[in-house]
């Protein structure tokens, strides 16, 4: 019996020791960073170098959240694949450090045809990292892969359809892939015919899907072409190593044989799947990455580290009202007033700040800020303004009206969520800001995987679900055209036919008039929000990551590929 | 026991086969679409997808082929990493999985067995609750919160080991497997305290004793050996709980094993490697249950696995 209590009191001396060993931690830490501080101020031997200037050592290592599944760029489709093709090789133009198309491949702006359906480019005397020259043919053969329905390819068609002639019908197998309106003129001139003119086609030619690849290379490789750092031919500013198709970590290396080598100031870049961001914080904090991504309840917890740097993203998230369950019977989101009364009754401010407080910003848009300009590089947000704001007075003439409508006095309504942390808790914000301010309004919530949602999303069976998406070329039509009747991303049984008209008419007698094609969007979104309610904007996304002082010029893109390293380099870290 | 080996060996089979055909049918349950960018292919190139990796056919169709790959030993395409077979994957993500569980198999058993009998042979003193004491801590503390606590201390306060990631030779696996031994050391040294103290008061130590033998002599070779008995039953157990500990311990530091491969390809309905990574799992489980199911009959005489007549 004595020995039962000794023990028991060892036990918990050893558990509080653990406990006030960990709060003790964070102090030590802050004496640790002042001790730092004070040895870099007495260190005046070494000769104080230039601010700005770039390191003798050039090498940084960054973390991947998730290993690259394809280097294939007719295959690649996601997140890391893109974004490694963006800083291995190069197609006709690349974003630049203001996110603006410029000629890459090409030597020159294209010359555009008249009635915009024909892009001359003229190839600059660039080479693959096999040292032989980038043609004309490269390209060709690059499109016709992606367009060849044998390649399943899930951007070429996706990308192309509507846009490169003849593309739609060589997608579904009805026309040889030959006759795609892609022609080499001679070794350096390639011509480009498009189905209609295309505003924005220029910023295509900067995505994964249009970047060249040598046939007599990806020929002899066969199956092999692309499943390891050694099948695969490069053409941008550094080659990929040490990748062995699978693995968990791979380096870009600067690659000599590209044009614009000069440029070029990091010699190497260590990449390694991290999955877990607190263990990407915790890398972070031990030297051993330049830079992590900070997310979840993280997020709130660094936001005000000094090293944080905020960057805003151009995904949007909304509610999307399900006018059809199961594509069939009529719910009782069919009802305007329902929709705008629920559109309207949710807190913005507070869900962007205090729920997600990631960097994201309230949204009262489907067309995100800083991602799309008119001519005169006027913000698209500009010219739309505000719809559907936070108004629970309106919220509530809405809903009562609404109810009557419908002839009941309550209604229940299930929101379909993802299965993360931070997206149920967001989830419960909704339930709760709904239930008080809509009465006779309960709210179920459903949170399931990814995978899961995506089929629940195809078949329309759900009520409210929270979407989102994320742009693949820059201009608004990326968003809007998600909406129009029986899109393949509508998914909610909702039709509006002036809607329709303004996005149809907008690719074709307005394609060539930038600003009444702009005009003509404002309208459609207006429509779709302020009028319909067909969605409930939420958020634009943003991310934190915790970013070293000595880590400069990184370029983020806001569509496509996540990120340039061409132009990034390290200063002042020795 | 050449032939109770042969037999063990065709149940083992008979095992994996049902663990396969089980695995194909469940799997075929999860929601969505093993193509992850279904939505975007046309019709024309759905089909050609499909044919292409064989989902085109019936399901028991799908299986019998399935089946008879497998018998030949190839686990199939990926979907995920496009055009990588499964075995490539499993072979490149294998060797940091299997050092951390070799490693934390034997160290935790080793020091669980030097603790236990330490605990044993002074027993009711400061050493046997200290050990008690460590070994109730090893069991109820699950080895992820180990893995935090390690990477905390030894990594991100004292600068010893390294944080995490694979690319640090022999230093990268000691956290990892320190806090996978957790698991098996604290059961060794819960077993053979118990075993020993058990063994210690019976009549043929006693009589060792009488004969004059020393007491090193006892402990190990007459003591020890038979308290390894139950021991030996649980590692079996024991190293599947390594596996399980291994998906969240691999991710936590961020090492680049089967276990996180397992984890993620479940998340992407990646049909193959969901396959592959189960059946080499319980492979390697079934082998280890063979093999401990053997060392019985090698450590004690009196058990004969060949179900001889007594």
């Amino acid at each position: 019996m004595k020995n039962t209590k000794w023990l028991l009191l060892m036990a918990m001396t050893l558990v509080l020791s653990i406990f006030l060993a960990a709060c003790g931690g964070a102090d030590e830490k802050e004496e640790d960073a002042s001790k730092d501080g004070s040895k870099d101020d007495n260190a005046t031997e070494t000769p104080k170098k230039e601010d700005g200037e770039p390191d003798a050592e050039q090498i940084l290592n960054l973390a991947e959240s998730a290993a690259i599944p394809s280097v294939d760029s007719a295959i690649v489709e996601d997140a890391v694949g893109f974004n490694v093709l963006n800083n291995v090789n190069e197609g006709l133009y690349r974003l630049d450090q203001e996110n603006k198309a410029i000629p890459a491949m090409a030597s020159e702006e294209a010359t555009e045809s008249e009635d915009g359906l024909t892009y001359t480019f003229k190839l600059r005397d660039a080479k693959w990292s096999d040292g032989t020259p980038v043609t004309a043919e490269d390209f060709v053969f690059a499109w016709q892969r992606a367009i060849d329905p044998a390649t399943g390819s899930p951007y070429g068609p996706f990308m192309m359809s509507g846009t490169v002639k003849n593309a739609t019908a060589i997608s579904e197998g009805k026309m040889d892939k030959k006759e795609l309106g892609i022609v080499a003129k001679d070794e350096k001139t390639l011509e480009v015919t498009l189905e209609r003119p295309v505003p924005y086609f220029l910023s295509l030619m900067s995505f994964g899907t249009f970047y060249p690849q040598k046939e007599e290379f990806v020929t002899s490789k066969g199956d092999a072409y692309a499943t390891n750092s050694d099948n695969l031919l490069y053409n941008g500013p550094f080659t990929l190593t040490d990748w062995d198709g699978t693995g968990g970590s791979w380096s870009y290396k600067k690659n000599d044989e590209y044009w614009d080598a000069e440029n070029v100031k990091l010699t190497q870049i260590n990449v390694n799947v991290v999955q877990d961001s607190a263990t990407a914080v915790k890398l972070y904090k031990d030297g051993k990455l330049d830079r992590a991504g900070v997310s979840g309840d993280l997020a709130m917890q660094y936001s005000t580290d000094p090293e944080a740097v905020l960057q805003p993203e151009t995904s949007v998230f909304y509610m999307k009202f399900n006018q059809k369950k199961l594509k069939k019977e009529e719910t009782p989101l069919a009802n305007v007033n329902i929709r705008k009364a629920i559109a309207k009754s949710f807190q913005k401010e507070d869900l962007a700040d205090v729920v997600l407080a990631n960097g994201s910003l309230p949204a009262n848009f489907l067309v995100p800020k800083d991602f799309a300009f008119d001519e005169s590089q006027k913000d698209f947000r500009d010219i739309s303004g505000d719809h559907l704001t936070y108004n629970v007075e309106e919220a509530k003439e809405f809903w009562e009206k609404g109810l009557k409508e419908l002839g009941v006095d309550s209604l229940e309504l299930e929101i379909l969520g993802g299965d993360t942390d931070l997206s149920k808790k967001m989830d419960e914000y909704f339930k709760s800001q709904l239930e008080t301010n809509l009465e006779g309004l309960t709210i179920k919530l459903k949170e399931v995987p990814f995978a899961v949602r995506l089929e629940l999303d195809d078949t329309q069976d759900y009520d409210i679900q929270i979407s989102g998406w994320g742009p693949d070329f820059q201009d608004p039509i990326s968003f809007l055209d998600l909406f129009v009747t029986d899109g393949t991303n509508n998914l909610m049984s909702y039709s509006n036919k002036e809607y329709d008209k303004l996005i149809a008419d907008s690719k074709a007698e307005l394609a060539l008039k930038p600003q009444e094609r702009y005009e003509a969007f404002a309208k459609a979104e207006k429509i779709l929000l302020e009028d319909d309610a067909a969605i409930a904007p939420i958020y634009q996304r943003g991310l934190i990551f915790l970013e070293k002082p000595h880590f400069k010029g990184l370029v983020s893109h806001p569509f496509g590929a996540d990120y340039s390293y061409k132009w990034a380099y390290i200063s002042g870290k020795e | 026991m050449v032939k109770y080996i042969g037999k063990r060996i065709i149940y083992m089979f008979i095992t994996m086969f049902l663990i396969a055909t089980a695995t194909f049918f469940l799997m075929q349950t999860l929601p969505g679409s093993p193509i992850a960018s279904y939505s975007k292919l046309n019709d024309t190139q759905k089909a050609i997808v499909e044919k292409k990796y064989g989902i085109d056919k019936p399901k028991p169709v799908q299986y019998a082929i399935y089946m008879k790959n497998l018998a030949k030993g190839d686990l199939g395409t990926s979907f995920a990493f496009k055009g990588k077979s499964v075995n490539d994957l499993l072979a490149s993500r294998m060797k940091p999985s299997f050092i951390l569980g070799a490693q934390a198999m034997v160290f935790g058993t080793i020091v669980g067995i030097l603790l236990g009998m330490i605990a044993a042979l002074k027993q009711n003193t400061f050493w046997d609750y200290g050990s008690t004491f460590f070994a109730i801590l090893g069991i109820s503390i699950p080895s992820f919160v180990f893995a935090t606590l390690l990477q905390y201390y030894v990594a991100s306060q004292w600068h010893l080991l390294p944080v995490g990631l694979w690319n640090d030779g022999w230093k990268s696996s000691v956290l990892p497997s320190l806090a996978l031994a957790m698991g098996p050391l604290a059961l060794s040294a819960r077993f053979i305290r118990t075993e020993m103290i058990e063994v210690m008061g019976s009549d043929y130590i006693t009589l060792a004793k009488a004969k004059g033998a020393n007491g090193f002599e006892i402990a190990f070779k007459h003591a020890f050996r038979n308290a390894l008995i139950p021991l030996i039953t649980v590692l079996g157990p024991v190293a599947a709980g390594l596996v399980t500990g291994s998906l969240v311990v691999e991710q936590i530091f961020a090492i680049p094993g089967i276990g996180e491969q397992f984890v993620s390809s479940i998340m992407v309905n990646d049909f193959a490697t969901i396959m592959g990574t189960t059946l080499f799992f319980s492979a390697f489980l079934i082998v280890v249950i063979f093999i401990v199911d053997i060392l019985y009959g090698v450590i004690d005489p009196r058990i004969r696995v060949a179900g001889g007549k007594a």
